[in-house]
C-alpha cells in the first residue's frame, strides 16, 4: 500500500478523537473513526516497529511475560521501567514482581500473540441467567448478546483476515458468513489431537487463526516459519492491527499515530468533560493534546490505572469512577495443560503454533460440581532455548549426558495440549495504584491484587486431566502435566471497567461510553463482564468494531458534544 | 498462565530475578557487538574473563553439555557467549561469576588436592564436584547461560557452526512446507458425519 503523507495535528487544535493505545482495539477504532471522516490522534506508549524490525532471534524477541523472560521487552511492557507489584489479598503488602504482560508497540498484543481467534459462544454473554448467581462473585450477564455482536465478529474476520473452517466444530456459534480464508495446513500435533479426540468421542476442528493461509488484501500468506507466538511476523501474514487496519487508518490522511507517547493523565474541563491527554513523549517531555472526545484502548490493566491516575476535584476517586468499580473484577488468564513426547518426529517448531482446537467442554456443566469451562488446543510454543530450560520431562537430568541426550531426542518429538479456562469475576481482584513503588516516569506502579475463585482451580484441574487423556489417546510415549496453581501472571487482561446498564454496578454502558463522562469511551479487555474462555482478542476486536459504529452514530448526531 | 509460570519458576530455582533487568537496547548492543566480533575475528579474545577463568567456565559448561561423540558446549563456543553476556546485557552477574569462580577454586583445592584448577580435574571428579554445587545460584546461572550460548543465534558468539541447533534438530530456515512432521504425512480429514 502506498502511504499518503501523514497528518501532524497541532497540540492546541482539538482533534475529534484522541485514542490511547494502538493495539487490538485501538487500531480498529482508529481505522473506523478516521474512515468515517473524523480527525484522530492515537497515542501509543511503545515504538512504531515495522516488519523489517522483527527477526528470528529468541534471545531478543521471545516475550514470555513469565519469569525469567519478562525483561526482554522488545515488543512488550518493560518491567524494569514499568514495575508491577502483586499481592493475593489486601491484607498482604504487595511485592515488586512482574504480573501483567501486554504488547507495547503499534499493533499492541496483536503483534506478538499466538493468533488464536475464537469467537465467544452465545452462552458467554448470558451465563448468569443460565446458571444463576455464584456466591461471592460478580458473575453477571453482559448487556450485549452474541446476536448483537455477530455482525462485528464477521466484520473483524473479513477485515483483518482470519483463517478457519466454518461449521467444522459442532459447537461453532452461528455465523452470517464463513471465514474469508481456509484453515492453515494441519501439523502433526493437530493430526494427533484429532485422532485422540475421535477415539474419545470428542471433536477437534481446524483452529481459527489470525494468520493468512493465502494472500489477502495485498498481504502475503504465512510461510510457516514457526515464529508466531512472542514474535512479530516478518512477512505481515499475522493479522495484527499493525499489518491490517493501522495502514488503512493512516491512508485516510486523517489519522496520526504518535508512537513512544506515554499518557499520564486524561484531562477534564470544569464541566466534567474530557478535553485531551497529558503525556510524555519519546524525549520524556511532557506534552498535551487537545481533543473533543477520548477513547481509551490501553488494555485491561493500563486503562483502569490511567483512570485512577486522572484524579481531580471533580473526580476524586479517579475519572469515570463514581461506581468505585474502576480496576475491580479483574480477570486474568487461566490455563492448564500437559506435555507429551511421541515415537516419531513432529517437528512442531515449524509453522503456526496451533492447528486444531477442541470445544467439547466449552460450556459449564453442573454435573462436574463447579462452574467453569474452556477449550483445548494442540500446540508447541517453545523455541530452542526455552525448550531446553522448561519443556523436558521432569525426570530428565538438568545437565550432563542425559540432558544432552534428551535435547537431541525430544525437541522434534514434543507437543503440548493447552487449555484456556474460565476465571470468575471477583470484586476483590483488582488493579490499583501502588502507594510506594513508582515507574520510570515517576508515576505510581500498577498494583495487582489477585486470588482465583476455587472453581477456577477446579476447572484448571479438570482441563489438565483432559489434556492428559488426549495425550494418552494420541499414543504419547510419555506425558506430564503442568502443576495447577493460582494465577499470578497474565497477558490476558479483562474486566476492570466492566460494561453494564446500571451506573452503580458498571463503568461503561452497552455502547462503551463511560456512565460518568459523556465524551469518554473505553474499548478494550476492560469492558468484559465475564472472561469467556480466556481467548479475548477476537471479542475485544468485535467489541471495537461495534463500539466504533455507535461512537460514529453518536458523533454524527451531536450526542457526544452535548 | 500461572501453572506454566510456576512450573518454569520451579525448574529454574530462584534465578529468575537475574533476568528482570535485561534491557532490549542492551540486547541490541550485544547483537551488534557480536556482529562486529564476527567481522573482526575478535571472538577469540575475552573481555571479562582472564584466560584461566575462561578455561574454568568452559570446563563447567562442557560438563553441562558434554562433547560425547557430538559437539557440546565447548565446540559451540559457549564461553565466548558468556563473556559477551557479562560485558553487555548481563553485566549485573559479573560479581556472581567472580565469586562463583573463587568458590570453585576453593572447593577444587579442598576436595581434589593437589589440583589447583577445576579444568585440570578428570571427568568423574568434575561431575562429583559439580553435583555438590548444583543447587547454588552460580551453577544455576552458568547452566542457563550455557543453554543460551548453545542454542541462541550464532551472532551472539555461541552456537558456532550451529552445532546446538544441529543437535536438537532445529533447521534454521525461513520457510517450510507441509508435511511438517511424521504424523501429518498423508493426512486425511475425518469423514464428515451426517
Amino acid at each position: 500500500m502506498t502511504k499518503l503523507p501523514q497528518p501532524k495535528f497541532g497540540a492546541k487544535t482539538a482533534v475529534d478523537f484522541l485514542i490511547v493505545g494502538a493495539g487490538a482495539a485501538g487500531g480498529v477504532v482508529a481505522k473506523e473513526l478516521s474512515t468515517a471522516g473524523f480527525q484522530v490522534v492515537v497515542l501509543e506508549q511503545g515504538p512504531y516497529l515495522r516488519e523489517g524490525d522483527f527477526r528470528h532471534d529468541e534471545l531478543k524477541f521471545q516475550d514470555i511475560y513469565d519469569p525469567p523472560y519478562v525483561g526482554q521487552p522488545a515488543l512488550t511492557n518493560d518491567h524494569g521501567r514499568q514495575p508491577n507489584t502483586f499481592r493475593k489479598t489486601v491484607q498482604e503488602k504487595a511485592a515488586r514482581v512482574p504480573v501483567v504482560g501486554y504488547g507495547r508497540c503499534v499493533g499492541g498484543g496483536t503483534v506478538h500473540f499466538t493468533a488464536n481467534y475464537w469467537r465467544f459462544h452465545p452462552i458467554d454473554f448470558i451465563e448468569r441467567s443460565r446458571w444463576g448467581p455464584i456466591a461471592g462473585t460478580g458473575f453477571a450477564d453482559w448487556p450485549v448478546t452474541y446476536a448483537d455482536l455477530e455482525p462485528y465478529y464477521t466484520k473483524a474476520e473479513w477485515e483483518l483476515g482470519i483463517s478457519g473452517l466454518a461449521g467444522a466444530s459442532p459447537f461453532d456459534p452461528p455465523r452470517s458468513k464463513p471465514y474469508p480464508l481456509p484453515p492453515l495446513p494441519v501439523k502433526s500435533s493437530g493430526v494427533l489431537l484429532e485422532r485422540a479426540a475421535q477415539k474419545l468421542g470428542w471433536h477437534a476442528f481446524p483452529a481459527p487463526m489470525a494468520i493468512l493461509s493465502h494472500p489477502f488484501a495485498g498481504r502475503a500468506a504465512c510461510v510457516h516459519c514457526g515464529f508466531c507466538e512472542w514474535f512479530g511476523c516478518e512477512v505481515g501474514a499475522k493479522s495484527s492491527t499493525l499489518a491490517s487496519v493501522v495502514p488503512m487508518a493512516e491512508n485516510t490522511g486523517r489519522c496520526e499515530i504518535r508512537a513512544d507517547c506515554y499518557v499520564r493523565e486524561v484531562s477534564t474541563d470544569k464541566q466534567g468533560r474530557v478535553n485531551g491527554a497529558i503525556y510524555f513523549n519519546a524525549q520524556q517531555r511532557e506534552c498535551f493534546q487537545k481533543a473533543k472526545a477520548v477513547v481509551l484502548c490501553a488494555n485491561g490493566a493500563e486503562t483502569p490505572r490511567l483512570l485512577l491516575l486522572s484524579k481531580s476535584s471533580l473526580f476524586p476517586q479517579g475519572l469515570a469512577n463514581s461506581s468505585g468499580l474502576v480496576g475491580k473484577f479483574l480477570m486474568l488468564e487461566a490455563t492448564a495443560g500437559a506435555l507429551g513426547t511421541f515415537e516419531h518426529p513432529l517437528n512442531e517448531y515449524k509453522s503456526v503454533q496451533v492447528t486444531r482446537v477442541i470445544h467439547d467442554f466449552y460450556d459449564s456443566d453442573p454435573r462436574r460440581g463447579f462452574y467453569g469451562g474452556g477449550g483445548l488446543d494442540a500446540r508447541f510454543d517453545f523455541y530452542p532455548i526455552g525448550f531446553a530450560l522448561w519443556a523436558l520431562p521432569p525426570d530428565v537430568p538438568r545437565w550432563g549426558a542425559g540432558f544432552k541426550n534428551a535435547l537431541h531426542n525430544n525437541f522434534n518429538r514434543t507437543m503440548n495440549v493447552f487449555a484456556h479456562t474460565t476465571a470468575l469475576p471477583l470484586e476483590s481482584n483488582t488493579i490499583t495504584l501502588d502507594p510506594e513503588v513508582k515507574d520510570a516516569w515517576g508515576l505510581p506502579a500498577l498494583r495487582v491484587t489477585y486470588k482465583n475463585h476455587p472453581d477456577d482451580l477446579k476447572t484448571m484441574y479438570f482441563f489438565r486431566d483432559r489434556a492428559l487423556d488426549l495425550l494418552d489417546a494420541a499414543g504419547a510415549v510419555k506425558k506430564w502435566g503442568f502443576p495447577v496453581a493460582d494465577v499470578a501472571a497474565s497477558a490476558h487482561l479483562m474486566g476492570t471497567c466492566r460494561m453494564g446498564d446500571d451506573p452503580a454496578t458498571s463503568v461503561v454502558d452497552r455502547f462503551h461510553r463511560t456512565h460518568d463522562v459523556p465524551n469518554l469511551f473505553i474499548v478494550d479487555g476492560s469492558s468484559f463482564v465475564t472472561s469467556g474462555r480466556n481467548q479475548p482478542t477476537c471479542t475485544i476486536q468485535a467489541l471495537a468494531y461495534r463500539a466504533s459504529h455507535h461512537i460514529i452514530r453518536m458523533a454524527k448526531t451531536g450526542a457526544i458534544s452535548k | 498462565m500461572s501453572s506454566r509460570r510456576d512450573f518454569l519458576n520451579r525448574s529454574l530455582g530462584g534465578l529468575s530475578a537475574a533476568w528482570l533487568t535485561l534491557r532490549s537496547p542492551e540486547i541490541l548492543a550485544a547483537a551488534e557487538h557480536a556482529h562486529q566480533a564476527v567481522r573482526t575475528h575478535a571472538q577469540r579474545t575475552f573481555v571479562f574473563f582472564t584466560p584461566d577463568q575462561a578455561s574454568e567456565i568452559e570446563a563447567v559448561a562442557a560438563q553441562i553439555i558434554p562433547s560425547d561423540g557430538t559437539p557440546g558446549a565447548r565446540e559451540a563456543g559457549v564461553v565466548y557467549f558468556i563473556d559477551r553476556a557479562l560485558t553487555s546485557f548481563d553485566r549485573e552477574n559479573q560479581d556472581l561469576y567472580k565469586e562463583g569462580l573463587a568458590e570453585l577454586q576453593k572447593r577444587t583445592a579442598k576436595l581434589c588436592s593437589p589440583a589447583k584448577a577445576f579444568s585440570q580435574l578428570g571427568r568423574t571428579q568434575q561431575i562429583e564436584l559439580l553435583q555438590k554445587v548444583e543447587e547454588t545460584e552460580f551453577f544455576e546461572q552458568v547452566l542457563i547461560h550455557t543453554v543460551m550460548g548453545f542454542l541462541a543465534n550464532p551472532e551472539y558468539g555461541g552456537n558456532r557452526d550451529r552445532v546446538g541447533w544441529k543437535l536438537i534438530g532445529f533447521e534454521d530456515r525461513f520457510f517450510y512446507e507441509p508435511p511438517f512432521g511424521f504424523y501429518d504425512i498423508d493426512y486425511e480429514p475425518p469423514p464428515e458425519k451426517e
